[in-house]
């Protein structure tokens, strides 16, 4: 029996408009964020234009922007999915926000999905712009590998989150923040993600590291217009070992 | 640990720093797996709470629990989202009084800025049961009053209230029943009046009927004096033993006692200008525990 006048029982939202707010919420928090915006997109860009007018990248048989794009939009993938959420997440748990999120309706199943949307929402910004980008600067990717770069682009952020997630989760928050900054930087600068691997020799070892899967894998995609299977694979290997890690050693608090 | 809190009621945990008062509540709240023993929050274990038994339960960690780079007014917007009929924002922002500091990031505020938002935050989904560890830390005289006036309210609302604090005098005033944690257990529970022994016959039978006697002394007493007193007697509050002084005897079992008191003022020679007698108070109740 209700009146007017009882008091509501409380109720949650629907699971999906639960986790669809927290991720405009987390979007939100992001976008606005100068330090976030800074590695995502600033730093990228300025990879884009300094490779391109230098001319870091040279080869005979393509144009060097063709190389240099979808390596720029690797190492974009890699700022906002593994720099930029794992310190925002490293701060979060260490001002116990992981935690009363966690009380929430939204729990922590929701809170994860939520940071997922925000991180997806973050990359398709990244993606358009960076893409917009290099194709004023004579970047011609192969048009069904939009569709195969589309694909690499989700299954990077995948592992690249779940990585970051994991520092977060269990190491200080500082910690996350010099590391997910010095890594980045090193997978950027050595780590196949911004230029091509040699496949020769030991150096093609690289190719088991996820910066060189996403490198190589956005390259393929966008030069060859076909699906790379090997560095998908890679990829979701990181991710699953990520996950699985991240569910055993995560702390909230 | 054995604790049980009711609805329509405000629960208080008491107890030193370190006693288990937020070990206690993470595992009420769902945040900690109890390492042995059971928890049960509306009838469900809440270590495996779904969104629904969430939606009925608010939670004000002590350290807050709030993102530092998002602005109070998108943190509540967003929480309140959350809930399928949230308590509206802006009534508990006036509640609260929050408006000053709506659009100013929660890094910036001060600490009892800090916890308004945290409590607003805990009460947006109208919760059945609310916990705030610590709600009155680092809140000013006059904030702090709103708050426990706030959570008068949420009592007369029906919604049942577990909150930790250090503020004796306040859960005195407030608290339906107190739980004073050692060590993590619960060494005392009970009405205010039955910890303090306030409705208490006073036979002498239960060292709960104990009450507090406090006597100004006419003139300043010995050494000798004091230790051949029947029962224990300390200076009251830091007053110096002089003429005029308040004296108390933190724990008067009987009246025989008061007699044997009045024999020694006697024996001593001394007429005592004012003697009254007290209900011991939950702060004479808490020390007593601790120091034991």
């Amino acid at each position: 029996m209700t009146t007017p006048h009882a008091p509501l029982a409380p109720a949650p939202r629907p699971a999906a408009r639960r986790i669809l707010s927290h991720g405009l919420y987390e979007t939100r928090n992001v976008l606005r964020n100068g330090e976030q915006l800074l590695v995502s997109l600033i730093l990228p860009l300025l990879v884009l234009f300094g490779a391109h007018r230098l001319e870091l990248i040279t080869s005979a048989a393509t144009p060097s922007i063709d190389v240099i794009t979808p390596g720029v939009l690797a190492l974009a993938v890699m700022a906002s999915a593994f720099t930029g959420q794992g310190i925002a997440t490293g701060f979060e748990r260490q001002y116990g926000v992981l935690a009363y999120l966690a009380t929430t309706p939204l729990g922590a199943t929701g809170l994860i999905l939520g940071k997922a949307i925000a991180v997806l929402a973050v990359v398709i910004v990244q993606v358009v712009v960076i893409g917009t980008a290099g194709m004023v600067l004579g970047w011609s990717p192969d048009p069904v590998g939009l569709v195969w770069l589309g694909v690499v682009v989700v299954l990077g952020a995948t592992a690249f989150t779940a990585l970051g997630l994991l520092l977060a989760g269990t190491v200080r928050a500082e910690a996350t923040l010099a590391l997910t900054n010095v890594i980045w930087v090193l997978l950027g600068a050595a780590g196949g993600s911004v230029f091509p691997l040699d496949h020769e020799g030991a150096g093609a070892l690289l190719l088991l590291l996820p910066s060189a899967a996403l490198g190589e894998g956005l390259r393929t995609a966008s030069l060859e217009g076909s699906f790379p299977i090997l560095e998908a694979l890679i990829l979701a290997g990181w991710a699953a070992l990520a996950v699985l890690a991240a569910r055993r050693w995560f702390n909230w608090r | 640990m054995d604790l049980t809190a009711r609805s329509g009621e405000v629960t208080v945990l008491l107890g030193p720093n370190g006693a288990g008062k937020t070990t206690t509540l993470s595992c009420a709240q769902g945040l900690l797996r109890p390492s042995q023993g059971s928890v049960t929050l509306l009838g469900e274990n809440p270590f495996r709470a779904g969104a629904e038994l969430r939606a009925r339960v608010g939670v004000m960690l002590q350290d807050g629990g709030m993102p530092q780079s998002v602005q109070p007014r998108a943190l509540l917007n967003h929480v309140a989202s959350l809930h399928q009929s949230p308590w509206p924002v802006d009534d508990l922002v006036a509640r609260l009084d929050m408006g000053d500091f709506l659009r100013t990031s929660i890094r910036r505020l001060s600490g009892g800025q800090k916890q308004r938002v945290a409590l607003a935050a805990s009460l947006l989904g109208r919760p059945e049961v609310v916990f705030l560890d610590e709600p009155t830390a680092g809140l000013d005289p006059q904030s702090r009053q709103t708050v426990f006036e706030l959570i008068g309210e949420l009592r007369e609302m029906g919604m049942g209230i577990i909150l930790t604090t250090h503020l004796l005098e306040e859960a005195q005033k407030l608290a339906d029943s107190v739980f004073i944690l050692k060590d993590g257990e619960v060494v005392r529970h009970g009405s205010v009046a039955e910890l303090t022994g306030a409705n208490d016959a006073g036979s002498g039978a239960s060292p709960g009927a104990a009450r507090r006697m406090l006597f100004t002394a006419s003139r300043t007493l010995t050494h000798r004096e004091i230790i051949s007193a029947p029962v224990s007697i300390e200076l009251d509050g830091g007053t110096d033993n002089a003429p005029g002084a308040a004296w108390m005897t933190p724990s008067l079992t009987g009246p025989t006692q008061l007699r044997e008191l009045a024999a020694w003022w006697e024996l001593i020679d001394m007429m005592p200008v004012e003697v009254r007698m007290e209900a011991r108070t939950l702060e004479d109740v808490f020390w007593e525990v601790s120091v034991s």
